[in-house]
């Protein structure tokens, strides 16, 4: 008996609230080294997630895991609604795609033989009306008929995304996409992820740019083996850094110590050249309005004043930085 | 589990296409069979009727059989490592094709155009010893039944055995260069046999003949199935065996 319109309505609904990749305790051994160990998550359908970490973390081995290419040594995952399991290899790796670091082009076959070939994989129907459409979706539509040997790296890379949009995955796992590009390539392929956000498609970037996750990502994960943080940048910024001002004076101040000190919500202060400081507050819209007072009343030439930005980078180098230190 | 017959498909006609825009691969694989008519074109156009024995046309007709040995062999060892070390296996591992379909669809790949030029060239060679050798020595060579039977019948056997060792050491070898070095052994037996032919250790016979044919079926059956047990995703993508959790 098949489903009424309304009952396939109130699936879709159903899944659409459960997350599109659910990862608990994942733990991936290769003998005695650990790629990565106790790995936690959640992505939500529609998300751009960024996973990032320095080389080595685990990034990679992560998404292969997920994607049924190797198998965890511990832990579970639901991947599309699958669990992660060697029987359910096939059905998780019909509904996710994944491009990986290099996009592992056939060089002799044309950008179309190419995408046929995979259309073909994934037993799609109507392969030439997907095929136009993915490489619309990456203006590569005139493109089509070159053979792949002769694309740029750049032009590869959105060849190698045309494949992983082929199947209209559930998620589509971009491993380092623009590693190797050139600034001009590197922000093409942005654009193509944010157009693919538009769209609602779930996205897993693996980066080390951190700019690249900061601009892209609406949550990101670092990793170092183990999972170090999770949230939305300015989450993270939050979590791990105080709020602070930032004040630019025409001439350094003779006594900023009695200055600063005595403000309430003030916590320190420092100066790493004249004319700069940094004050470390509580909360930055409090703190503002009393320290300008203050500027004002001892006479300063007062030529900036504004809340302290801390960005991704300062985030994950503060993260990594701990590790090292822990290691030592 | 069910094998999907247009997954194998896909990696058949893939595999067609890129050996079409390698002229070195079509060059080797046209070249190769045309050295294996030397010897026999020789035996059958300088021999008299009254020197030539049997045996001399039962050995050249039985050199012939080790092109479709020679020719997958280097194709079958490229076949895994190749896509290894071009960076395309990975992302074809990303789909749902599973190991059995890979390994047909490229053993498919490989023996078709084997098969297409190993039976073109037996005909051919027949053809021209038909219609221009001395009827005498034509009649000697058309008289070797049991050899022309193993002709045929051999040919996607021995076919298939030179493919499954071709794909088996390309499953496990890191190199493509060391692959297909490795993958020519497939072609040792086979000239084994011949060789014991020639000299008259094994009579070439009907019963001979099929009994041979039976074991290599069996034989390409069962190998088959152990190189798709070989092929191991984890290790293909990081150098490291699965090991169960």
């Amino acid at each position: 008996m098949s489903a009424t319109v309304g009952e396939v309505e109130a699936e879709a609904t159903v899944a659409d609230r459960e997350p599109a990749l659910v990862v608990n305790q994942l733990t991936k051994r290769f003998g005695e080294r650990t790629a990565f160990s106790d790995v936690s998550f959640e992505v939500a359908h529609g998300e751009v997630f960024g996973f990032l970490g320095p080389n080595g973390a685990g990034k990679t081995t992560t998404v292969r895991t997920l994607g049924t290419l190797i198998a965890p040594t511990s832990g579970s995952a639901i991947v599309a609604g699958i669990p992660l399991s060697p029987a359910n290899g096939v059905e998780i790796r019909q509904r996710i795609s994944i491009m990986p670091e290099s996009p592992g082009l056939y060089l002799r076959l044309t950008v179309t033989e190419n995408l046929e070939y995979f259309a073909g994989l994934y037993g799609l129907r109507q392969p030439a009306q997907r095929i136009a459409s993915a490489l619309a979706a990456v203006n590569l539509g005139d493109r089509a008929g070159d053979l792949c040997g002769g694309l740029s790296k750049g032009l590869r890379q959105r060849v190698g995304l045309a494949r992983t949009l082929l199947s209209d995955p559930v998620i589509m796992f971009l491993d380092e996409p623009t590693s190797g590009l050139d600034p001009v390539a590197a922000r093409e392929v942005h654009n193509l992820i944010n157009q693919l956000r538009e769209r609602g498609v779930t996205i897993f970037l693996t980066t080390h740019r951190l700019e690249e996750a900061e601009k892209l990502c609406d949550r990101v994960a670092i990793l170092n083996t183990t999972l170090r943080s999770i949230g939305r940048p300015e989450e993270l910024r939050e979590r791990l850094f105080k709020g602070g001002l930032t004040i630019k004076t025409r001439v350094p101040l003779s006594d900023p110590e009695q200055l600063f000190s005595p403000i309430p919500g003030v916590d320190a202060w420092s100066s790493e050249r004249p004319g700069f400081y940094l004050l470390s507050v509580s909360d930055p819209e409090v703190a503002a309005p009393e320290v300008t007072r203050r500027l004002v009343g001892a006479g300063a030439d007062v030529l900036a004043i504004g809340e302290a930005r801390h960005s991704l980078e300062d985030v994950y180098l503060e993260l990594i930085d701990e590790d090292v230190e822990a290691q030592r | 589990m069910a094998l999907n017959a247009a997954r194998v498909g896909a990696v058949v006609r893939k595999e067609l296409r890129d050996y079409r825009r390698k002229r070195s691969i079509v060059a080797t694989m046209v070249i190769l069979p045309a050295v294996f008519l030397i010897q026999p074109s020789l035996a059958v156009f300088l021999s008299s009727p009254s020197t030539a024995t049997a045996q001399t046309f039962r050995v050249s007709l039985l050199l012939l059989l080790l092109i479709p040995v020679i020719t997958p062999s280097t194709l079958a060892a490229y076949a895994v490592v190749g896509e290894r070390e071009q960076g395309t296996l990975e992302p074809l591992l990303t789909t749902p094709l599973r190991r059995q379909e890979f390994i047909l669809g490229k053993a498919a790949a490989v023996m078709i155009p084997t098969l297409a030029l190993s039976y073109a060239v037996f005909g051919l060679f027949l053809g021209v010893v038909r219609v221009f050798a001395n009827p005498t020595i034509a009649s000697d060579v058309f008289h070797q039944g049991p050899i022309l039977l193993a002709l045929f019948l051999f040919t996607p056997l021995l076919a298939g055995w030179a493919i499954v060792v071709g794909l088996a050491v390309s499953v496990r070898a890191s190199e493509v260069r060391v692959a297909q070095q490795l993958g020519m052994l497939a072609s040792l037996p086979t000239l084994g046999v011949v060789i014991l032919m020639g000299v008259g250790v094994i009579t070439p016979t009907f019963t001979v003949a099929a009994a041979f044919a039976a074991g290599l079926l069996v034989i390409d059956v069962r190998a088959s199935r152990i190189v798709s047990r070989m092929f191991d995703r984890e290790r293909l993508i990081t150098g490291a065996k699965a090991v169960e959790p």
